[in-house]
Order: structure tokens, then sequence, then C-alpha cells
């Protein structure tokens, strides 16, 4: 890999023991993946924040961590609401650990905002390169937004960070942007369904780039549905909403191949993965208008846009609902061992793996209705 | 006889130890338990056996990417392998290896699993580029 003169200073120590050994990080990863050079990214985003995630082990790495990164620099939802923990149940133990992993992301010079949806805080401008980790974000920023990112995990993503840069292999080059599949749906799809849609379609293509052949084209936020499944039942990193090749390969589904919604007697109902947006909170909001919550509905969103939707909140929160922040159902301890019921593809198949809860999965509507109908 | 094998330096240093060596690709997090370097995924053919000081052998890394920290915390503890060899690492061990200053080498010109015998005395020199392995 070709390095220039201040990548050589960094990887010489120049900047000091941790700028070095992240630069041998990104060194080694250009080398194994055939990287020609480093390209400067415009932010970081990293995962591994949760202490129920990266436990003593990631935070033990912090600790011993210095230095600051030199991009601006988001991280993934952590274990708890940093202000509602109480209410979540969570014990006073995880608090203690996660808040020194959030005071040790600050201290590298990194925004706590914790959400899988930082585009809604900051959006990456088209073309431009990025480190994010948050599988569903990568998506979103490469496939809505036309930015390029890696699939990186947190360790590598957050070496991006501190060196402001990263090795040019993968997703950032154009040749492996092309579509090799399309998946052609002749029949109508709404919100939900197009998390369902992601589930089903992220098993079949895994690591591929998919194309759509649409009814209707899908919003921002169905589209974010759409990628969050196919990246958490595959490995989904750049798919298109319309056909721009011709792929040899293409396969149609029926809507019986999306036939996976049911409905079960839940212990909570859980709204918001990825993290809601404001127009997301209007439709829960509507929906739940003049109903009481009879069943624990939580709902996840960004820090950032619970500021900016502070009267839909209030609305939502009337009715007995709860909205959380710097959280999600995935992350948290809170939602372990529970029969869940979720309106995402993603946490469909993370529930009842990463939380060992029992998960079902219906549309936003099938879920209120059984929040206010226990 | 020792017999040099070159290979591609992913970390740098030198290491020394008795091999383990497995065919099965290897999960640090919830595959070995960092307070005792000892393998704890039941269903992996190297269950219960310690990878303290080793020479690790293995073909690649798989699983979470937080299992790079779990080798930095089992460096940390004192129970890492004193280096490690892949088939073909991918970013989760070449990660953990990089910060926890592990020696790590792959691309062989031999396939590591078949040209080092389990339990034999193995250096690992990520400075030039080789291992060192008895005949």
């Amino acid at each position: 890999m070709h390095l220039n003169r201040n990548d050589e200073d960094i990887l010489a120590g120049e900047l000091g023991a941790v700028k070095q050994k992240a630069m041998e990080i990104l060194v080694a990863l250009g080398d194994i993946y055939g990287a020609e050079r480093l390209v400067p990214i415009e932010s970081a985003q990293i995962a591994g924040v949760s202490y129920k995630t990266i436990g003593d082990a990631g935070l033990e790495y912090l600790t011993d961590l210095t230095g600051s990164v030199t991009v601006p620099t988001m991280l993934n939802p952590m274990g708890m609401d940093r202000y509602k923990w109480r209410q979540m149940g969570i014990d006073e133990l995880f608090v203690e650990k996660q808040l020194a992993i959030i005071r040790k992301y600050e201290m590298l010079g990194i925004d706590a905002q914790c959400t899988c949806t930082p585009y809604y805080v900051n959006a990456p401008r088209k073309g431009s390169h990025l480190s994010w980790s948050e599988s569903s974000a990568v998506s979103y920023a490469n496939s809505v937004l036309g930015a390029r990112t890696n699939r990186e995990g947190g360790p590598s993503a957050l070496a991006a960070a501190l060196v402001g840069k990263t090795p040019e292999y993968g997703y950032h080059l154009d040749k492996n942007r092309v579509p090799d599949i399309t998946i052609k749906t002749d029949f109508p799809l709404q919100g939900a369904d197009f998390g369902a849609l992601g589930y089903v379609v992220g098993k079949i293509v895994h690591s591929r780039v998919p194309q759509f052949s649409f009814v209707t084209q899908p919003n921002d936020d169905e589209l974010k549905a759409l990628g969050a499944g196919m990246a958490a039942t595959g490995a989904v990193a750049l798919y298109y909403s319309e056909r721009r090749a011709k792929p040899s390969e293409t396969l149609e589904l029926s809507r019986s191949d999306l036939d996976i919604y049911s409905s079960s007697e839940p212990d909570a109902v859980v709204l918001g993965c990825p993290h809601c947006s404001r127009s997301e909170l209007t439709e829960i909001a509507r929906l739940l208008d003049g109903h009481t919550v009879k069943r624990p509905l939580w709902i996840c969103t960004s820090r950032f846009v619970a500021d900016r939707c502070r009267s839909l909140i209030t609305r939502i929160e009337e009715t007995g609902a709860n909205v959380i922040c710097d959280t999600c159902m995935i992350v948290s301890p809170a939602f372990e061992k529970r029969r869940l019921m979720v309106n995402s593809g993603k946490a469909l198949e993370y529930g009842p793996s990463l939380c060992n809860s029992h998960t079902v999965m219906g549309t936003t509507a099938d879920c209120i209705n059984i929040a206010c109908n226990a | 006889m020792l017999k040099r094998i070159k290979g591609r330096i992913i970390s740098k240093g030198i290491g020394e130890g008795d091999a383990v060596v497995t065919s099965q690709p290897l999960s640090f997090l919830g595959g070995v338990d960092p307070k005792r370097g000892v393998i704890i995924d039941l269903k992996h053919e190297l269950y219960g056996v310690s990878i303290v000081g080793s020479v690790l052998a293995f073909p690649q890394g798989k699983g979470s990417t937080v299992g790079s920290y779990v080798m930095y915390q089992l460096k940390r503890n004192g129970k890492a392998p004193a280096a490690i060899v892949n088939a073909s690492s991918e970013t989760i061990i070449a990660v953990g290896a990089i910060i926890s200053n592990i020696p790590l080498i792959d691309r062989l010109d031999v396939d590591p699993i078949d040209a080092i015998k389990p339990g034999s005395h193995v250096l690992v020199n990520c400075v030039d580029g080789f291992i060192e392995v008895e005949t």
C-alpha cells in the first residue's frame, strides 16, 4: 500500500503511540484487503458502546487509550437511556460501567450522541468516504445518501477516527458498487413491509449488491427499514432502490414470501429499530391518539431527534408509552429474556439471537393495537 | 532440524512457544476465557485447551469484532498467546493482535495447519517475516 509522508510519520510514531497503533491497524487492513492507499474520511461512527456488547474487555481497552479523534465521530446506542435507566430496570453496576465507557469515548473527543441513525444528526455528503460500523447506518449511507463506507467493526472505525483515514477497498471503490442481482416485487408494499422484505432478502443475497424493482418507490423511512433488515439477516452494505444495471440474475418474490408477520401475547412492544425519525414519531403519535397503553410500549429514538420533537413525545407519552433515547432493544439488557413484538426486520432477527427474547413482528399499526388492547 | 517458512507480517514482534494448532476458525468473544486463557467454546475442537504463552495457529478469526478487545484483555491478564499464525488473517484477529502487541503472521508459503506440529516448539519472527518450526 502506498503511504504519503504524513502517513509514514504517523506509522513511525511521530504523533504518539496511540496514533501509531491506529495507523498500524489501517495499514494491516489495507494489506489484507488489497487497498492501494488510504483515503481521508468525512466522519466516523463507532459500534461497541453498550457495556452489554463490549463488556470489561472493551472498557479495559478504552481505559488505556489516550489522544483524540481527528474527524467528527459519533457512537452507536449504549445499554440505557442516560436519564431513564431506573425506569428501564437497569442495575447500578451496569450504569456505572456504561457511564465509564461513555466518559472514555468523550475524553477521546467523540460526540457521545448514541444513535444508529447518525445521518439524522449530520448527513454525510454524496460521494464522501466514511468509516461507519453500525450496519444499518452503513447501508443507509451507501444506498440512500450515496456516501461510501465499508461495514467496519468498532475497533477499526475507532482507528480510522483517530487517524482520519481509511484504507480504500470494498465499497470505497466504484467497481464494487455495481448491482449483481435484481429483486422484483409486483405488489404494493408499505411501512413495515419493507423491513420484512429486508429480512427475507438478506437471507437470500448474503453480502451481494441487490437492486430492486418496486411498484411504488419507498420513502426514506422505508428504505431505512429495508436496509436494516438486509444488513441483519445478510451482510448487505449497499443496495439500489431502482434498477441501474442489468445483472444476469433476477429473483421475483411473491407476497407469500414476505409472510412473516405474526401476533402473540408479548410482554412488551418495542418500536424504533433503527431509531425513529420525526415522521415515524408523527405516525406513532397519530396511531396512539385517543388510546391508553395497556402493555409496556417502548419507542427508541436518538436524543437529537427527541429534543426537536418535544410536543410529539409529550403526546406519545400521555398515552402511557415510553420514549427512550441513547439506547435500543438490541443493545440494552432491559429487553433480554422477554416476549417482544416489533415492527422491524432487524429487531426480528436480533431479538432471539442477541437478547434471548421470543420476538414477533407486525406492522406499526398492529404493534400499537396489541399495546393498547391487552 | 529447524525449517524456516516465510510469511506476511501483520503485527510486529517476535514470540516463541509450544504450538496449539486447529483447522477450525476461532472466535475470541465467547470462545476464549480472558481470565484463564482457555478455549471455552463447547463446539470447538480445542475446547478446554490453554493458549497461554503458546504459538496459536488457526485459519482465521470469526464472530464479533469485540473479539479484538478480548485479545487485549488476555494480554493485560498475562494469558495471551506468545504469537499467532493464521492461514489468512481478517479484521478481528489483525486488529486484536496489533492493539495487544501479539506478533501475527499469515500467508505462509505452506499451510501452517499442516506445517506446524501440535506441541512442537515454534518461533514467530514478525520483524523479518518468517516462522521456524521443528521438522
